[in-house]
């Protein structure tokens, strides 16, 4: 059947599977819109405040679905500001396609009105781009794209069609859903060296990144560790991969991680680890990264072995399958000596992490589970960057993949709404975004978006009036220069709230907008938090709302994130208590 | 530092070049001489880069390279089997008694003349990247007004091909 370029696009986003797409409209993507309209019964576009919010809800969807997410946006300004959202999701391999419009082609490189060469710009964040020059390519591209998205290691690609391609007429066939590229196959020698080096361990570790989600190897991994007796530990892109109440879970490691779990893997003398990248934010300073463990590295993608970590045997190939095929090749290992201290490392965390009965960031956040425990939501957490997003992959428990949603290689401020929005979309459950004042501040305008489309998001600002998290670090490292990082602003989010449409409930008092005292610098913010109880009756109506609904909780500006690795610094210089004299 | 000689088949399409050099200067990789051009087919190009640097950057930059969707093969050549030529233009200022030295320093390398004015001699030189070294080291006295290097090309020895 012949059809419109623009139509095209939308039959190929239709075949591939595309239910909801998210972006904005524009000048040279008006065809698309048209076509949109004409098939709005089979594909649902989400319009956002802004296209990066639109980048991140496609985001989102594609990491609470494991899908494809797909983001339309129009030439110049639309495409650039996707590119926030392209780099989140190429840091942290998330699938996703962004179809943008550009000028006519005879209008190319002649610095035209909203002309901008976005697959020039957007080369180093995606897996790959494209310049759809002529209408004969358009359905193929668009499919190659779905592929390269979702092969492999997922991740990002961009196809930039000008107008002209959108305008022409051009065959056009229904193909089947591509197939991802097959996987390599496993090699059973490097099966067979590593159960010697897992035989020969016995302090053995087990450390999983966001391929573990890709790879859906939950199981898998909670099997090998019961085989093996290995803890588990993750980079936060890791968690709920695993339940959390695993009795060999960890939890996260690293700059932020938990004591037990960052401990245990300097300890271990054997670290499996699977679909993780060894960031710089798990390991610090990488000459004194576990220096006590042979490494054992699985992973999809071969560039990563030895990139940042050298390994002591290498593994490429889908960690699900190398894992299942470790545990059934392997035999039962016991190490009691090895899970005696491990219990000793988490018995004492627990005492760290201990709470009382006033409002932290830790007790907020067992509100938060507690209240919607009490609602019967399964939820998934999104959150935003900075100190919240520390707290709430220390705190928050998780059931089920794909149900923490945050910005790990990228630590995009400004991510989390939209993120939020894509991940209730996609799977319609309850959403609880957890944000800081100043992430927040960053694209608060796709509030509008989660009013419009009556999006179960509960918004959790921890609000501070800081930027928590460099504020901690200035504290710290900066001798309490706070530069810039005292916001004093006067915006009342619970009217912000209101305005866009929307209920809201305030627990606390921050200063210069509800709080009777004039504590400008925040140096004592004892009077303005509220109580716990307060906070569980609020709790407790958010979660009575069917659609968005945002929580302002005032929070201690001088709550830390805990543990901390000093930036450059490894396990020796762990800070557990900052006020004690290091 | 050891030097790697990488030839890269990539798709012979727009963009290529530019997606592959950028990597290496996105992932702090640094090139020595980098050179691109047809092959025996229409829809390959190959690029061959130099880089000094140790086994695990060159194993990281082949493992990037493979990666890249344009990319269709990588190849580290090996020293021993490989074939490896340069081709350098050098524009030398020379004078009526200076004449015959360079005349003979060109004789002995097999240079070739190819621009004679009074002001300057163009001279041609190909081979190994060493003697084009040592052959702008003899002429650098006369005075060197330009230059141009095309960097390596290279191909391994026998049967054997870098095909897709």
């Amino acid at each position: 059947m012949k059809l419109k370029g623009a139509q095209i696009i939308i039959e190929t986003l239709i075949e591939q599977g595309a239910k909801t797409v998210f972006g904005y409209p524009g000048g040279q993507v008006i065809d698309i819109y048209d076509a949109l309209y004409m098939a709005q019964d089979r594909i649902h576009h989400i319009i956002t405040a802004h296209e990066q919010g639109a980048s991140h809800a496609a985001d989102g969807f594609a990491r609470a679905t494991g899908e494809v997410g797909v983001v339309i946006a129009t030439s110049g300004p639309g495409a650039t500001n996707l590119v926030t959202g392209i780099a989140t999701a190429y840091l942290d391999s998330v699938p996703l396609v962004a179809i943008t419009g550009n000028v006519p082609n005879s209008l190319i490189g002649r610095d035209s009105f909203q002309e901008v060469d976005i697959t020039g710009v957007t080369m180093p964040i995606t897996k790959h781009n494209f310049f759809v020059k002529s209408i004969e390519d358009l359905a193929p591209t668009i499919r190659e794209a779905f592929r390269i998205a979702k092969s492999g290691r997922p991740g990002p690609v961009l196809v930039d069609i000008p107008k002209d391609v959108q305008q022409a007429v051009y065959e056009y066939e229904a193909a089947p859903v591509v197939e991802k590229d097959a996987v390599p196959e496993i090699c059973m020698d490097s099966i067979a060296e590593a159960i010697k080096l897992i035989k020969e361990s016995k302090k053995p570790y087990i450390y999983i990144g966001g391929g573990a989600i890709t790879d859906n190897a939950g199981e898998e991994i909670a099997a090998l560790a019961d085989k093996i007796d290995a803890p588990i530990g993750c980079t936060m892109m890791g968690l709920s991969a695993v339940p959390t109440d695993n009795p060999k879970w960890l939890g996260m490691e690293g700059m932020h991680g938990h004591y037990a779990s960052s401990i245990a893997q300097n300890e271990a003398d054997l670290i499996i680890t699977a679909g993780c990248r060894f960031s710089d934010r798990g390991t610090g300073n990488v000459s004194k990264y576990a220096r006590n463990a042979k490494i054992i590295h699985i992973d999809i993608d071969a560039s990563e072995l030895n990139k940042n970590v050298k390994a002591h045997l290498g593994l490429t190939g889908s960690m699900k399958k190398i894992i299942a095929a470790l545990c059934e090749n392997c035999e039962k290992q016991e190490h009691p000596e090895w899970m005696a201290r491990i219990a000793e490392l988490k018995a004492y965390t627990e005492e760290l992490e201990r709470q009382g009965n006033d409002i932290t960031p830790f007790t907020a956040i067992d509100a938060i589970e507690e209240a919607a425990k009490n609602a019967g939501e399964d939820i998934i957490v999104a959150t935003d960057v900075g100190q919240h997003q520390m707290w709430a992959a220390q705190r928050f428990g998780f059931k089920s993949p794909r149900t923490f949603i945050s910005s790990g290689g990228l630590g995009t401020m400004g991510f989390g709404l939209g993120a939020a929005i894509g991940a209730a979309t996609a799977t319609g459950k309850k959403t609880v975004l957890i944000t800081g004042d100043g992430s927040f501040g960053m694209n608060l305008n796709e509030l509008a978006t989660a009013v419009t489309n009556n999006v179960p998001v509960v918004v959790f600002v921890m609000n501070n009036g800081v930027l928590g998290m460099v504020r901690q670090w200035q504290t710290l490292f900066f001798d309490k220069h706070y530069s810039n990082t005292t916001l004093q602003r006067k915006t009342d989010f619970v009217k912000l709230a209101e305005a866009f449409g929307m209920p809201a409930y305030r627990v606390g008092n921050m200063p210069g907008i509800t709080c009777p005292k004039d504590c400008e610098n925040c140096s004592n913010m004892d009077n303005c938090i509220g109580t716990l109880d307060e906070l569980k009756a609020v709790l407790k109506k958010a979660f009575e709302a069917e659609g968005p609904v945002l929580v302002d909780c005032t929070i201690d500006c001088d709550a830390f994130v805990l543990p901390m690795l000093p930036p450059g610094g490894s396990i020796d210089d762990i800070i557990v208590d900052p006020t004690a004299n290091n | 530092m050891e030097q790697f000689i990488i030839s890269i088949l990539v798709a012979n399409r727009s963009g290529v070049l530019t997606r592959v050099s950028s990597m290496f200067t996105r992932r702090g990789f640094n090139i020595d001489t980098l050179t691109v051009g047809a092959t025996e087919s229409p829809e390959f190009s190959r690029i061959t880069i130099t880089l000094s640097g140790n086994k695990a950057i060159c194993d990281q930059i082949v493992k990037q390279l493979e990666k890249m969707y344009d990319v269709s093969k990588v190849q580290v050549m090996k020293r021993d089997s490989t074939v490896a030529r340069e081709l350098l233009l050098i524009k030398i200022k020379h004078t009526p008694e200076q004449r015959q030295d360079i005349l003979s320093v060109t004789d002995v390398f097999r240079a070739k003349i190819i621009d004679f004015s009074p002001e300057a001699l163009v001279i041609e030189i190909q081979g190994a990247s060493s003697k084009i070294n040592a052959f702008i080291e003899l002429l650098a006295p006369y005075g060197i007004l330009e230059m141009c290097r095309t960097g390596l090309v290279a191909l391994e020895r026998g049967g054997n091909c870098l095909k897709d």
